[in-house]
């Protein structure tokens, strides 16, 4: 009888101990994020973004300052929380990063299919990630409120919706098989419900951010490019509809969150 | 030259706290690109600041700090409209020199 | 009359925002195929035709299960692909199994190969397995004690015989056994071999494996 006693409160201490381990595990890593928050990479790539802004660049040796990013010509406050939206000068639904690289043909004369062809971290595609990052930095703060007006931003919902739940490759995986459901992580990295509002500042409400890992600003383009990538699917091309749509249906799951873009990752 | 140091620095009471950012790839000269060449050591060596001319800070570095370092001190007796500049100079002989106002 | 005018309203609402127009639920799954089709491009080992979905695939791409009639037929197909391990050997060194475990490596554009020597399992990446290791994740149950809460002394017992083949055909085609399972078919897909899947039987099943102390 004492041996059992004694055996089942070794069971239980150890139990207690491994729980431990799995706390003190879980709050370093809370404390090591806190701790990176102070002093963002992302600050340095907003910086180069505004000055790309503002730079006369390009064959035409124009400015980007009268780009209409979705709130008239030049308005940059509030634009990100309402991207991605229809536009009537390119009829097609737009994200942010292929809304920049339409404002540098139109204006700047660069060519855009060159820059969509660019891989990411090379030549204007960084270009264009520092200036995402800037136009995010401006609605810091702001909620998300993509407009769902034009029949071609419903449709792209609906689109982006069954993008989602697509389900192919050798792993048979889906956006959904990480992002489809609460509480779940991968490893230690807490997976947000992109099905759904996952709340302020996150999933959606967090990039462009930094990523500490491999010391890089990622682009919403770039981190879906990466998820396609662990999912075992072929390359999705830069500013693609599936890519778009998925913003979209993110974007619009995302209604009332506070974004807190660019953010800092691990 | 290097690009722009990201600074900022607070007052608080009798004291202000500076906050840099610095852009540097910081190689530490251990890693191999993907044809498998050792990507050679680039990395920030000194950094010192200065407080309206005076010199408050300095250090010195080598290849732990990581990529795009973050610096943050703290300066006895600054206050409001205080010049502050942080100068670095890496192991190429780069150097990049910025400067701030206390607010 | 008043009647007349909203009904006028409404018809001028509808035909500004185009909802007269509106896509069927069956025409934006199609929209929705012709965008993935048109979206993606070769890379690397990753080639256009993983695109192309199987039965259970394409009726498992949605936020509800398929029809149960549906389910039945996926989880039947699955069930007769398996393929049973030669001279009936189930279970290899556990040793191996956590390495593959650990190893989250393969398939992707990024990877040389597609054979499955290059590849992981990956199975920490969604369950807990060996308490030791504390990064794991919860996409997948804990198996943690998966032998021992089985009751497997001895897994060449045929009292045991159930939870081997149950556990070597899930490893296999997790799809025989719940047709929309978020795990991948390690054995169907070509992902691991035999000897491989061997190893993954050792470290959940061996009495000796970390994972049923």
């Amino acid at each position: 009888m004492n041996k059992l006693i004694v055996a089942a409160a070794g069971a239980l201490l150890w139990v207690g101990v491994a729980a431990q381990a799995q706390k003190s595990a879980a709050d370093g890593i809370a404390e090591y994020r806190k701790m990176l928050e102070d002093g963002n990479p992302a600050e340095l790539f907003e910086a180069k973004g505004e000055a790309l802004w503002k730079q006369k660049r390009g064959p035409k040796n124009a400015s980007l300052e009268s780009c209409d990013l979705g709130k008239g010509p030049g308005v940059v406050k509030g634009a990100f929380v309402e991207l991605p939206r229809y536009f009537a000068d390119t009829d097609r639904v737009q994200d942010l990063e292929s809304r920049l690289v339409s404002c540098m043909q139109m204006l700047q004369g660069f060519d855009g299919a060159a820059i969509a062809n660019t891989p990411f971290g090379r030549g204007e595609q960084d270009n264009v990630t520092a200036l995402a990052t800037f136009v995010a930095a401006a609605s810091r703060g702001l909620h998300f409120d993509l407009p769902q007006s034009h029949p071609a931003e419903r449709q792209m919902y609906e689109i982006g919706k069954r993008v989602f739940y697509f389900r192919g490759g050798p792993y048979d995986f889906a956006c959904a098989s990480c992002h489809g459901e609460d509480g779940k992580r991968i490893r230690l990295q807490d997976l947000p419900n992109l099905s759904k509002n996952p709340g302020d500042g996150v999933g959606f409400a967090s990039w462009p951010a930094y990523r500490v890992s491999n010391g890089q600003m990622w682009g919403m383009q770039l981190r879906l490019n990466d998820c396609y990538r662990q999912q075992r699917f072929p390359y999705p091309g830069f500013s693609s509809d599936a890519t778009v749509a998925l913003g979209v249906f993110m974007g619009v799951n995302a209604k009332g969150a506070e974004s807190i873009a660019p953010a800092i990752k691990r | 030259m290097g690009d722009p140091m990201r600074i900022r620095a607070q007052a608080q009471g009798d004291k202000a706290v500076v906050r840099v950012l610095m852009s540097h790839e910081m190689e530490t000269g251990q890693r191999k690109d993907s044809a498998g060449k050792t990507v050679p050591a680039w990395f920030i060596q000194e950094v010192t600041a200065s407080h309206n001319g005076t010199p408050v800070f300095s250090a010195l570095w080598g290849t732990a700090v990581s990529k795009n370092p973050f610096v943050l001190f703290t300066i006895r007796g600054a206050k409001a409209g205080d010049k502050i500049v942080v100068t670095w100079v890496d192991n190429r002989g780069d150097k990049r020199s910025d400067e701030a106002t206390v607010v | 009359m008043m009647i007349c005018r909203i009904i006028a309203l409404v018809v001028v609402a509808c035909s500004v925002a185009g909802c007269a127009s509106a896509p069927s639920p069956g025409e934006l799954d199609r929209r929705a195929i012709a965008v993935m089709q048109s979206s993606f491009r070769d890379q690397g080992i990753a080639k256009v035709d993983r695109l192309h979905q199987d039965l259970g695939q394409q009726a498992c791409s949605g936020a509800s299960p398929p029809p149960a009639d549906t389910v039945k037929r996926i989880e039947a197909e699955a069930l007769a692909s398996i393929r049973w391990p030669a001279g009936g050997r189930y279970l290899g060194d556990w040793r191996e199994g956590e390495k593959l475990a650990q190893n989250g490596r393969g398939m992707t554009w990024t990877d040389a190969s597609a054979s499955p020597k290059d590849n992981g399992a990956s199975c920490y990446n969604c369950h807990q397995i060996d308490k030791k290791e504390i990064s794991f994740g919860t996409i997948g149950p804990s198996l943690w004690n998966y032998g021992k809460q089985h009751g497997v002394k001895d897994p060449t017992d045929p009292a045991s015989a159930a939870i081997v083949q149950y556990t070597w055909g899930k490893l296999w085609n997790s799809k025989a056994y719940a047709a929309c399972s978020n795990m991948p078919r390690f054995g169907h897909m070509g992902l691991l071999d035999e000897n491989q899947l061997r190893h993954l039987m050792a470290l959940l099943l061996d009495p000796a494996s970390p994972v049923n102390q």
